[in-house]
């Protein structure tokens, strides 16, 4: 495959306007925005303390005097409950997230662009923790230590990172030979320069995907560790709604069905951003 | 050959790196094993902490713990769980199969129908159909398993009763061998296709895309020229190509799976080891937390080497370029 040239003007420029082209991909950043707002000022328009007890337990939607979502097994608002429970979800993803980046960028540049015995040390430190199921791992270090907020978006953070060190490797070795690595190591740039000024810049592309993409994961992975009941008992979270009703789901379908909803959609913004993201980057693989 | 003896041998040395690595995440965490033990009426009685650290040699230096647990373990001892009382390696033992039932039904399911699905759409790329498969292929990735395992109750167990809400058997059954399996297998239709369904929309997806690929490549072109019935053309010499990646992704994605499966196993009451694992969670059963984990490590590094395997039957190019 020939290196991505960029063609005419910018192709940041260029990008941009094959993103905001696709219809799905702008129908998830829409959504994204709609979620991001709703978590941020949500609860100024729909002013519910969403742990307090308003109703009979297990009231459904439409019933009489019930709110809007129902109540669940304790008669607390469902509603109140997916408008508050997006921060802990977003929260924890965005600082997974940036333990992520932190972690498997440099991991993977280094292996890269060193190659030799340091690309075999960083990669088969990396497999040990890709042969660990990730939520398992997270699990038992959310247990084993406290169960915060802090933990487990740290915990996800280090059972995810092996893919984003995979794929900055990959990228590194694709790029460190061509031409312009080369002239700026002929101008005399340090190895530090080279890394993070030259080549880590045109490794962005698939990066910026995948780190939309890992978000999406990173909120399915806090709803996951949520609904098993890890995660501080007091931060209200979709997941947590979702396993806290667990028992009783067959009476009040709503008590499930509504904050699943709101992590679908977040997950599901994310997806369609990055699917954009990967379209705009690389034109040549749309559709498939 | 050679290739896999090598894989094999280096994978011994990664689960033990594995083992290392965990056995010492264990050791850093805080807590006293000695009071979890003892449990809420022990904790008081400081001869009988004193006698139980002395008993599992909590009081030895890291090293020495460590190298006794590698001893260990590699004999086949995963010691006792706090919970239970009974050694960690037959509460596994007893777990271990309906997970593997569970996954690779799951596995089975989203490979087959994906690749169909797959062949279907690009014989037909611009058919809703084919659309149809991108979409869902992100409402599948999109979709939190165990809220779709809730769904798929609410639709089909709850409401009609076609299938059990949880479990993996009837307490009340009675029957032979065959019923009893029929039994298993009824309780495992709902939680199989609720871990499936997600990679069933991303195997769909990606199967297409290689077969699309496949389908415009040179030999492909050399087989329609000579004449050869479209049919044997998709299914003879394009279809094991476009299979290639979804293998390989399935392999890959194997440790993803059991994570999913854990909650499956959740959702469903399934006796699995994801269930057993969340039930450990809570009494900071260090023992079964390890030998979970370690096996789950094992699990996954042997699927590794099984895709590796099968992708060499497939493929004769890695076959032959290996062998040479």
């Amino acid at each position: 495959m020939a290196a991505a040239q960029p063609e005419l003007g910018s192709p940041g420029r260029q990008a941009l306007r094959m993103f905001l082209r696709n219809r799905a991909a702008v129908f998830g950043l829409v959504l994204l925005s709609g979620i991001v707002l709703m978590t941020l000022f949500g609860s100024f328009f729909y002013d519910q303390d969403p742990t307090r007890i308003i109703a009979r337990p297990l009231q459904g939607p439409g019933e009489d005097g019930a709110p809007a979502f129902g109540t669940d097994y304790l008669g607390r608002d469902v509603l109140a409950g997916v408008v508050n429970g997006g921060s802990t979800s977003l929260t924890v993803a965005l600082v997974a997230v940036f333990l992520v980046v932190v972690i498997g960028v440099t991991i993977g540049a280094l292996a890269g662009y060193y190659g030799g015995w340091i690309d075999t040390l960083l990669m088969r430190f990396t497999e040990v923790f890709q042969v660990l199921p990730a939520l398992l791992f997270a699990m038992v270090i959310v247990a084993l230590f406290e169960p915060s907020t802090r933990t487990v978006a740290i915990a996800i953070g280090l059972a995810s990172w092996p893919g984003t060190a995979r794929l900055t490797r990959a990228e590194f070795l694709r790029l460190k030979n061509l031409e312009f690595v080369k002239a700026a190591r002929a101008v005399g740039a340090s190895d530090f320069r080279i890394i993070w000024r030259v080549i880590f810049p045109n490794a962005l592309p698939p990066l910026i995907v995948s780190i939309t993409l890992i978000m999406g994961a990173a909120i399915l992975f806090e709803s996951g560790l949520a609904f098993l009941g890890l995660g501080d008992p007091n931060a209200q979270s979709w997941g947590q709604m979702i396993g806290l009703n667990r028992q009783t789901f067959l009476n009040g379908w709503w008590t499930v069905t509504f904050p699943g909803l709101a992590i679908f959609s977040t997950v599901l913004s994310f997806s369609l951003i990055g699917d954009g993201l990967q379209d705009a980057f690389n034109p040549k693989l749309r559709g498939r | 050959m050679k290739q896999i003896a090598a894989r094999i041998a280096w994978s011994v040395g990664l689960i033990l790196a594995v083992i290392v690595m965990c056995f010492s995440l264990v050791h850093l965490a805080p807590g006293d094993a000695a009071l979890v033990i003892a449990g809420d009426s022990g904790a008081g009685d400081p001869e009988l902490i004193e006698q139980i650290r002395e008993d599992l040699g909590l009081d030895d230096p890291y090293l020495v713990q460590l190298s006794r647990y590698v001893g260990d373990v590699a004999s086949g001892d995963f010691g006792t769980s706090y919970r239970f009382n009974e050694p960690v390696t037959s509460l596994i033992g007893d777990r271990i199969w309906p997970t593997i039932l569970l996954v690779t039904t799951a596995l089975l399911f989203a490979i087959v129908i994906g690749v169909l699905v797959g062949v279907f759409t690009a014989r037909r790329p611009e058919s809703p159909v084919s659309h149809g498969v991108t979409v869902f292929s992100l409402v599948g990735y999109s979709m939190p398993v165990f809220w779709t395992g809730y769904l798929l109750i609410i639709g089909f167990a709850s409401n009609v009763r076609w299938f059990p809400v949880a479990g993996m058997r009837d307490v009340r059954f009675e029957g032979n061998r065959f019923e009893e399996w029929l039994d298993i297998a009824h309780h495992l239709v709902l939680p199989a296709l609720t871990l499936g369904l997600i990679y069933l929309a991303q195997y769909s997806r990606l199967s297409r895309a290689s077969m699309l690929e496949v389908l415009q490549s040179d030999y492909v072109r050399t087989a329609r020229a000579k004449g050869l019935a479209e049919r044997k053309v998709v299914y003879k010499h394009a279809l094991r190509n476009a299979v290639i990646p979804v293998i390989t992704i399935a392999g890959l994605q194997f440790g993803a799976l059991l994570s999913g499966a854990l909650l499956v196993e959740t959702v469903f009451n399934w006796p699995g080891l994801g269930r057993l694992a969340a039930d450990s969670v809570f009494q900071r059963d260090a023992p079964v937390l390890l030998g979970v984990l370690i096996c789950s490590a094992v699990l996954v590094v042997v699927i590794n080497i099984l895709t590796d395997v099968v992708y060499r039957m497939i493929d004769p190019r890695i076959r032959v370029g290996g062998s040479s």
